[in-house]
């Protein structure tokens, strides 16, 4: 019952959420904010940025892929030189190279997924001025793309798709930066730690023992790597650990924040292109996968751990707890998980290691469906549009027409970079994971025996492909062959996509419109709804399912074997 | 194009500069001072003399005169314990298993035993004749370890599971636990959120009180 409640809650927040911030983003990306405008101003001027110049889709590409060279560099060399800077109070040196290149990688294209362990491994400085700081910038890119993505939709005949140096600030400035200033307090006050003393030491006269509690500036990390559906953990143990996520209110605002963008978007998307009835039929197809997922996993976790009950304990009423923190319980983790796979984020409550295996199921097969259900910051919307015009395009060979997507024709250019743009995540996971299962050096990776070692395999080049970040973190994503493999997963699944979606803004944004008839495919209607729930559910099927019946699929029938 | 690219990344490098000022030192330093003045016990760990409440500790060893260690107080969830110990020598705070944080002592994290691990049924086992040995049945709690390795709590149930252990080693009789656990039991935040739950350090304050 209070499941329940919990999620009617966070709809109702949700949908407040998507209509107050879906509208102010709006406002935002059209220039008609400026409440920060002194801040604004200034920083275009140090760039040497005209607000009102806009740029081909050649030109914001190239300022986007510019821009990230810049920041991976500067990132890698702040990394490796850790141990010569400041705010480092443990002491803890500089970052190896390899890790280095994983890990900015990782946080520069919105994955977080992390081959290190937080308090063992990066300094403060590291933590706010490396990792939290590309939690921003990457968040920003994401919505930057699909904010140009709409354009190319809401505009015709035009040359440009916006600046992107204008998108970057103004998303981070506007959107992002204060959201993640009022969230940081809540979960200060709820106790995840803030503060840059270093590690506490204390002596317990209960328990006589000595302990060294590691801290740091957490609250501020935690409220923007939610936000921005990052999900890189300052802590090894990310949302479990108490310190990052203290609370049953944090879990919630936790999920609440991984969700917002990317709903809120969708109404940005309605509202841009002239119908909001447009975005609510993408909504509608994103909360159906993730209302039936959410059903999968809570299901799934409300049932007993197979070795426990093995063990003897057979009655396990709260679920299966291995791997779960008590003031969350099972359901509620689940609930997290399916947010948190569903978007870019993969952060994590629990342990999806130890999830029981249609748990497991769930958490892997939510990020293969191409993380459309809402997806991460604007990554999200972009994949899902693509979905709707490889949609719009099986619908048009249906009944023999030339299809159309609000008022554009979409023709064999768009379907071509549609395309590419749905292939390239599937093909990265299969290949690389192929690769994996084939070599000595990935065979070792993972923790666990049998079909469950193959999906911590699987599950490794998926969370990477799909920028997402998560883990079956059993596997020793430190050693040289997952550092350099995931990094190459994560870069193409990242600008592999990016790219194709900017030639498609550009290309969409030069078309006129064409006038609706009675031949004109509806798309804010319930048939298109439920074909573009087709086409997605059909493409990452196709895909994925002979991989995942080898991994959590025979995990499931094998019913009292243990590996 | 030259003269693009040159420009973008000239760009690119201002944009980052300014942003790591204001975001990557500027919004945690607010954030900082902000928490620091107003909610200081928190922002620090919610630290009392006996560790943070946040923070789960292993209670396996406390000394208890006359009877086995650990059973003079209530314990948490096993992240620290028989299977999952840590180096005796080394009683840092919870969650330094060997299998966690890459094999990183001291480091937070779960044991990643997938649900039809045998590593996990052998596991617990183990963890059942532990506390059979100590005169508990065991709840599912008290034999699997949590995400984080440092789970401060435990259920009401899994607290009363323990009464009998405790109530022999302190003599204190089980009714009087039993109502000791009723007052440290916390509901729901708002009434739904989240689950229930005993703050074990909190639990063991109490019940050192008492004593």
């Amino acid at each position: 019952m209070a499941f329940f409640w919990t999620v009617v809650a966070l709809v109702v927040a949700l949908a407040v959420v998507w209509r107050l911030l879906g509208a102010y983003m709006v406002s935002v990306y059209e220039g008609r904010c400026a409440w920060l405008g002194i801040f604004e101003r200034r920083i275009y001027r140090l760039m040497g940025v005209n607000a009102d110049s806009e740029q081909t889709w050649q030109r914001y590409g190239v300022s986007l892929t510019a821009f990230s060279g810049v920041v991976l560099l500067i990132g890698y060399g702040l990394l490796r030189l850790q141990g010569s800077l400041p705010l480092d109070p443990q002491h803890l040196g500089a970052v190896g190279p390899a890790v280095s290149f994983n890990t900015i990688v990782s946080f520069v294209t919105n994955t977080n997924w992390q081959a290190y362990s937080g308090e063992t491994t990066m300094s403060y400085l590291s933590q706010m001025g490396t990792l939290a700081l590309q939690n921003f910038l990457s968040a920003a890119v994401g919505m930057a793309v699909a904010v140009a993505l709409i354009r190319g939709f809401s505009r015709k005949g035009s040359k440009t798709i916006g600046n992107f140096w204008v998108d970057l600030v103004r998303g981070t400035l506007y959107i992002l930066a204060p959201i993640a200033v009022i969230a940081a307090i809540v979960f200060v006050a709820q106790g995840a730690v803030e503060t840059l003393a270093g590690p506490a030491t204390v002596s317990d006269a209960i328990n006589h023992v000595t302990q060294v509690i590691p801290r740091g500036p957490v609250a501020s990390q935690e409220a923007i790597k939610q936000l921005g559906t990052n999900g890189g953990g300052f802590f090894n143990a990310n949302g479990a650990d108490p310190f990052e996520n203290p609370t049953g209110l944090t879990n919630f605002l936790s999920i609440l924040l991984i969700l917002s963008i990317p709903v809120a978007l969708t109404y940005t998307f309605g509202k841009m292109v002239g119908s909001v009835r447009q975005g609510v039929a993408v909504l509608a197809a994103m909360t159906i996968i993730f209302g039936a997922w959410l059903a999968i996993a809570t299901v799934a976790e409300h049932q007993p751990n197979p070795a426990v009950a093995a063990a003897g304990l057979t009655a396990q009423p709260a679920g299966n707890m291995e791997g779960k923190e008590v003031r969350f319980g099972d359901t509620t983790s689940a609930l997290y998980g399916v947010a948190s796979t569903q978007t870019s984020t993969g952060s994590a409550d629990s342990t999806y290691d130890s999830y029981t295996p249609m748990g497991g199921f769930a958490m892997l097969s939510g990020m293969m469906l191409g993380e459309v259900s809402p997806g991460g910051v604007g990554s999200g919307l972009y994949t899902i549009l693509l979905f709707a015009i490889v949609t719009v395009f099986i619908g048009g060979l249906m009944i023999g027409r030339t299809p159309e997507y609000l008022g554009k024709k979409i023709q064999a250019r768009e379907v071509k970079l549609a395309s590419l743009g749905v292939l390239v995540m599937p093909l990265t996971v299969l290949v690389l994971a192929g690769i994996a299962v084939a070599v000595p050096a990935g065979r070792a990776g993972p923790l666990n025996a049998g079909p469950h070692g193959f999906t911590e395999i699987l599950y490794a080049f998926t969370s990477a492909a799909n920028n997402n970040g998560s883990a079956f973190g059993g596997i020793a994503a430190n050693t040289r062959f997952y550092e350099i493999t995931t990094a190459v997963a994560m870069l193409l699944g990242r600008f592999g996509v990016i790219i194709p979606v900017l030639a498609l803004a550009g290309s969409l944004a030069v078309k006129e419109y064409v006038a609706e008839s009675v031949g004109t495919f509806r798309t804010d209607k319930a048939i298109f709804v439920g074909l573009l729930l087709g086409v997605v559910f059909i493409v990452g099927a196709l895909t994925f399912f002979p991989a995942v019946s080898l991994g959590p699929i025979v995990e499931q029938l094998s019913h009292g074997k243990f590996f | 194009m030259r003269y693009q690219l040159v420009a973008s990344l000239r760009r690119g490098i201002v944009v980052t500069v300014v942003f790591f000022v204001v975001l990557g030192l500027g919004y945690p330093l607010l954030v900082t001072a902000i928490g620091q003045t107003f909610f200081s016990r928190q922002a620090n760990g919610s630290l009392t003399a006996d560790g943070s409440t946040l923070i789960g500790q292993n209670w396996a060893s406390t000394p208890c005169p006359g009877h086995l260690p650990g059973t003079c107080v209530f314990q948490g969830r096993p992240d620290d314990l028989g299977p999952y110990a840590a180096d005796p020598a080394k009683r840092v705070s919870g969650g330094d298993n060997p299998l966690v944080a890459n094999g990183v002592p001291g480091g937070s994290g779960p044991t990643n035993l997938g649900p039809r691990s045998k590593t996990l049924e052998a596991d617990t086992r183990k963890l059942i004749e532990y506390w059979k040995a100590r005169g508990v049945n065991p709840t599912p709690d008290l034999v699997t370890t949590s995400g984080s390795g440092l789970d401060p709590d435990i259920t009401p149930a899994d607290a009363i599971a323990e009464v009998p252990m405790v109530s022999a080693a302190t003599g204190i009789s089980q009714a009087s636990l039993e109502k000791l656990i009723a007052q440290q039991t916390v509901g729901r935040q708002l009434g739904f959120l989240g689950s229930g739950y005993v703050d074990v350090l909190k639990l063991n304050m109490a019940l050192s009180k008492m004593r």
